[in-house]
This record gives C-alpha cells, structure tokens and sequence, in this order.
C-alpha cells in the first residue's frame, strides 16, 4: 500500500512533469534495477578483502583523525591565474564533495591577503581603542573568562564569490563557481560585550577591525550592526580557529562579506566616520555600468547553487538520483528554494533537509528519476525577507558586467546525455 | 536529617550562590577583565590615516624621494611607472577606462581617497616586509604614486599639514548601497512557476580552462 506520503510525492512530481512538458518523454520513468554483472557473484562479497583478514592501525595511529585514503580528492583546489601568487590569493571549497549543512574546518575556503598567519595565542592581544572611556587590552585568557559565551553557526561568503563569471560562464565546476563560502559554528562572545566593557563614548558610531597578520586587514563597520550580532570567536565547529580562518582570534560579522571577518583580530578602533581603508575603497565597492561604483555593500544577498549534479560531479546512473545544493542569505534564513531542469521555464519547489537558520547555510534536495535526457539545471532561492535570487541576466540589468562582487546570479548546469555537466548561460 | 531534606538544604544554598553571581555580570557593571591600553601600546598599532587626515603622523617627503625609494623597494612588483610588472598590482593610469570593458582601477583612476594610500602602504607595503617604512618615506612613496597619476606636480612635497589639500578625481563616483531601492524589483514573493519563458536557449559555455579534475576522460553512464 502507497503511504500518504509516497502518494503525495508521485503527484507532485507527475505535475511537475507536466508542467515542464517533459511527461511523455519519460524523463523520470523508473529503470528497472541493475542486476550484478550478467548474474556473476561480486567479488566485493566473494573475496575476503584485506582489512576483512588483517588487523587495522592502533589507536592513536592518528592522533589528530585524518579522512579516508580514498577521499584525497576532497580538498581545497586554486585557480592559478586568477593572482599574481600564493600569498595574496584564494582556494576554494569543494562544495560537490560536502552534504549538510555544515563545513569541514578543513574544507573551508581561504582568502589570504599576505599569506597564512601564524600566531602566537600567549603573544596575541586585542586591543579596544578610540571614542571609549577606557582604551583597554585584553588577552585570549581574559576574553575566554568572560561571561555570556555564545555559538553561532553563520555562513560566510567572499563577496567575490562567482566574481568571474559575470561576463559569462568561465570556470567549470561549482568549486570554482561558488567555492567561496562555507558555513561554520562559531563559539566566542559578542563583540558588543566587550564594547560595553570599555564603553564606547556617544559620538561613536563606527568601528575599524584590523588584522594582526602582515597585510593589517582593516575594515570599517558601522556601530549598530557590532553591537547588535557580530561576535569575537576563537573557536569554529567545536575546536580552535584554524591558522587559515584567523587562529587565535577572529570578528564574526554575520551576513556581510567575509572580507569583513577580520581574522588574526587584534585590534577594534572605534570612531565617529569610517576610515575608507583600502579594502572598502580600491577593493569591495560595486563598479556599475555607468562608472559610478556602490560602496559599503556589506550584505549578501540570497544564493543557492546546485552542487550534484554539477561540473565536477557528472551524473553517473540512470534511474534514481539525487540532487541537491545550498542556499544562504544575508537577509535573513532561506525560506523555499525552487529547482528547475529545463534552464528556468518551469520550477519545482525542492526539499529542504536539515536547519534553515537565519545566516546560516539551508541544504535542498530534489529526488528524480533519469533516462539520460538533457537538463539544464537551475536552483532560485528566497529568504525570509521576500527576496528572490535574481538570473545572472536580470543583475546585469541594473549593475553592468564590471562590478566583480556580489554576484549572486542564478546558476545553470547543461547536463549531457552522458552525465557530464557544464557551466552554461541561458537566455 | 533526611537524604532528602539534606539535598533540599544544599539545592537552596546553590541557589543563592548563583543568585549572587549573575548580578555581578548584569547591566552596564564591568567584569573587570582585561586592562587598560598604554599610550605606547596604542602609537604601536594604531597607524589608521582618514580621509580627512585624522591618523596622519608628523613628516614629509617628496616626489623625488618617494621615486628613489620606490625603485629599489616597489618597482620590481608594481613596475617602474606603477604600471604593474607581470599580474602584480597596477598602481597608475587607467582614467577614463571605468566604463570599458577593460576598467583599470588604480589610484588615480578609481581610489576616492589620498588617505588610503598612505594607510595602506604603510601597514602592509612592501609585500612581505611590512611596517618597516618611517613615516617621512611613507609621505614620500605616497607623494610618488600620485604623481605617477598626474595628481600633484614633479616637486611636490607631501606632508601631514598639505595632505587634505590632495583631492582624487573619483571621489564623487562613490554612493552608499542603494539596492533595497534600485533592486527593489528583487523582492517578489510570487515568482513565476510555471512556463515562464517562452525559449531557453544556451547563450555561452564555459571556457574549460583544466581547472577540473579528470576532466580529460568523461563519465561513464552504466
Ligand atoms: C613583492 C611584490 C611587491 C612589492 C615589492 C610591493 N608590492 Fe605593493 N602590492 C603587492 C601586492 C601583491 C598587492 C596586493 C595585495 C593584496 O592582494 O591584498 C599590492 C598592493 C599595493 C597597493 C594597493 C593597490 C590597489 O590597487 O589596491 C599599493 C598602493 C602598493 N602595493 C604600493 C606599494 C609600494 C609603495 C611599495 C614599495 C614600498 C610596494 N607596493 C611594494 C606586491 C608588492
């Protein structure tokens, strides 16, 4: 008998067929299920496999647990001709590799401006100074004996994330696409506590973060938003910052560009204008079609991206499969996400599995059939403020094809008759 | 006395301790951690310029300095004139390219602010040996890189009393965000679901630049 549910499921994905037209092409008629080669036994259960005999490593044989050998792939991948070297660069998250919601501390993506610092927690400092009634210093014991503790799990997305492919589609592979963010909890405490704790003087109104690291990131960040949810962490997933993610200290600014994140933070200035420092001057502002540029574009707006299938992850079976992706938003949490297979004419709404929590990453997933037809695959996410994730099209309209950041287009994948997937544009 | 009622007794004296610590924490009292900032800690790190010269520290330098300087410790990277040797950063040139499909963003052509020169070459330039510049060849290098940019004169002489005096071209291209109004039309809380358009056709491709694993041989499809 047909569970309520199960019935429920069939219908929708019989309108849905209906919808795109695709009902008679038979696009999710059920294969039958593949027997074993020509019915001869699998030698996976006939043999018996090394580690099935022989006795594994001991315990400790990794004292700090590594993944299986035979997920060596899943790493961390560049583009070497997007910079000049190593030290100021980027490396991408493997999202086609992750599944839920949360990213591997080892997995997320890194933005250095001068390399990797590597920080002393005994010779780290953060000092508050500027319009407050006391300039004051604190170390990692102090900040960690503060009360009102917190963990937060936050997105944090580059704001040049996709920053390639506004003049069309260029790089294969959603590591490359839209490997720049990645969704982490982070336990720390708010920033306004310690804001309170040195009091900040009333014409204060903005604060500079700056990074202790050989570039001496520094970005301006208005008042409100550091006293109403920006927090001071030292630690992401559970354990210690990582070197790449700012160990020992870094600000968590939630929603807006990870540029911002200061990491390394040794220092919040606060002042009564912002100090247009380079990073939100020469870098981070919008340049628009007309010449003009937007400046202080903090928030990310909506993004999703289908992760399987997608360039690096062809679809390799007929029949049943899964896809799925991500959504985020800096306005607040995904509410709905809507999967397209025919480039964006007809959209089903996907299923969400895991927490949609407001800045945080949602996971999305849409069960199909395949009978080895072309897609193009498309994912248009909205978030609890109305918003609606817009073609790449549709941002061109207003913002030309020079702006480099915030390029939150939607997304498309050609998939071919032989499960292999490209980056494309549609009309 | 009862194991019970002997409980009972040690939950209420708990109780009362933990009443009493929570207010120490309350409201606007301070905890008392950390300590206050010396004036010399602050000098150390505290190099932030504004645009309106609020972080400058005395001194001076001019073109001519900053060019000697700027050969023997900037050019090998950012190239003789600032035009940028290899993928190393462009320092110069590039006005009137902002609406091509080539911008040049440098600080002649795109920067609003002289203050972000001087803030950032003196915290963070030359890449790999930052802080090492005194102020007077900070003035220098900065006087230098706007001169490249036909923003001040061959004898000019840069210091933290004429700064303000030095004004970018670009500055008034610059406006705060504006997209919850100018991309108001984003916010749509019906999109369409249902035949929405009337063709899809594929418009671009991806360059495949190798940058995907195996993407020599193509999947197999059993
Ligand atoms: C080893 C190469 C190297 C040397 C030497 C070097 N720079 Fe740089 N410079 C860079 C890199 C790389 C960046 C960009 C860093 C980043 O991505 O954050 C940069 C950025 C800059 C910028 C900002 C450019 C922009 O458009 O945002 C200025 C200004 C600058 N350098 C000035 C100088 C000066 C002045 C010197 C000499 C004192 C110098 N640099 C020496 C590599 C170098």
């Amino acid at each position: 008998m047909m569970s309520e549910k199960k019935a429920h499921d069939a219908l929708d994905r019989r309108s849905f067929l209906r919808a795109s037209g695709l009902a008679g092409a038979g696009l999710f008629a059920t294969s039958a299920p593949v027997l074993s080669q020509q019915g001869k036994p699998d030698p996976a259960i006939t043999d018996v496999q090394d580690w099935a005999r022989n006795l594994g490593p001991g315990v400790v044989s990794s004292p700090y647990g590594k993944p299986s050998e035979f997920e060596k792939h899943v790493i961390r991948r560049d583009v070497e001709w997007l910079t000049a070297g190593k030290e100021s660069s980027v490396s991408f998250t493997p999202l086609h590799e992750l599944d839920g919601v949360i990213t591997p501390n080892g997995l997320c993506f890194e933005r250095h401006h001068s390399g990797i610092a590597h920080v002393d927690p005994a010779k780290h400092r953060l000092m508050l100074n500027g319009l407050l009634d006391r300039q004051m210093v604190f170390t990692m014991d102090d900040l960690k004996r503060f009360p009102g503790r917190q963990n937060r799990a936050y997105f944090l997305e580059c704001a040049a994330n996709s920053g390639m492919e506004w003049r069309g589609a260029q790089l294969n592979g959603c590591q490359f696409t839209h490997g720049m963010v990645h969704n982490v909890w982070y336990t720390g405490i708010p920033l306004k506590t310690l804001l309170d704790e040195a009091g900040v003087k009333t014409n204060g109104k903005w604060i500079l973060a700056e990074g202790a690291d050989s570039s001496g990131m520094t970005r301006s960040i208005p008042l409100d938003k550091a006293m109403k949810d920006c927090m001071v962490a030292w630690a992401m997933n559970g354990e210690a910052l990582r070197p790449e993610q700012g160990y020992p200290l870094r600000l968590v600014v939630p929603g807006w560009e990870g540029n911002m994140w200061v990491k390394w933070l040794r220092r919040i200035e606060v002042g009564d204008q912002p100090w247009h420092a380079r990073e939100e001057t020469s870098k981070y502002t919008d340049l628009l079609a007309d010449g003009r540029s937007r400046r202080f574009t903090w928030i990310m707006d909506a993004k999703s991206v289908i992760t399987n299938p997608s360039p690096q992850a062809p679809l390799k079976h007929k029949g049943p499969n899964v896809l799925t992706g991500i959504a985020w938003s800096g306005r607040g949490s995904i509410t709905r996400v809507d999967v397209s297979i025919d480039g964006g004419k007809n959209w089903r709404t996907a299923r969400m599995d895991g927490p949609s929590m407001p800045l945080s990453m949602a996971r999305f997933y849409v069960d199909f059939d395949w009978n080895g037809q072309e897609l193009l695959l498309q994912s248009r996410a909205m978030d609890s403020s109305g918003y609606v994730q817009p073609t790449k099209n549709d941002l061109r309209q207003v913002r030309g094809t020079n702006s480099i950041y915030h390029n939150n287009g939607i997304q498309t994948w050609l998939v071919r008759a032989n499960g292999e997937a490209e980056n494309v544009e549609v009309s | 006395m009862s194991k019970s009622a002997k409980f009972i007794a040690i939950a209420a004296a708990a109780t009362i301790a933990f009443a009493v610590a929570p207010a120490l924490s309350q409201g606007k009292k301070k905890s008392g951690l950390g300590r206050v900032a010396l004036p010399e800690e602050i000098a150390a790190w505290d190099t932030d310029v504004r645009p309106d010269g609020a972080g400058l520290p005395p001194g001076k330098g001019s073109v001519k300095e900053g060019e000697a300087l700027f050969q023997e410790q900037c050019a090998a990277c950012h190239g003789e004139f600032g035009e940028g040797a290899g993928r190393w950063p462009v320092l110069a040139g590039g006005q009137g390219s902002l609406k091509s499909e080539g911008p040049e963003k440098t600080v002649g052509s795109f920067w609003p602010y002289a203050s972000t020169t001087f803030d950032y070459i003196r915290r963070a330039m030359p890449f790999g040996n930052a802080q090492s510049l005194t102020p007077d060849q900070v003035y220098a290098l900065t006087a230098y890189v706007l001169q490249l940019n036909d923003l001040v004169k061959e004898d000019f002489v840069l210091s933290r009393e004429n700064f303000a005096s030095v004004k970018l071209p670009n500055e008034k291209n610059f406006y705060d965000d504006d997209r919850e109004v100018s991309e108001k039309h984003f916010w749509n809380k019906k999109p369409c679901m249902t035949n929405c358009k009337v063709e899809v056709k594929v418009t671009g491709h991806a360059r495949v630049l190798d940058v995907t694993p195996d993407s020599k041989t193509g999947p197999k499809v059993d």
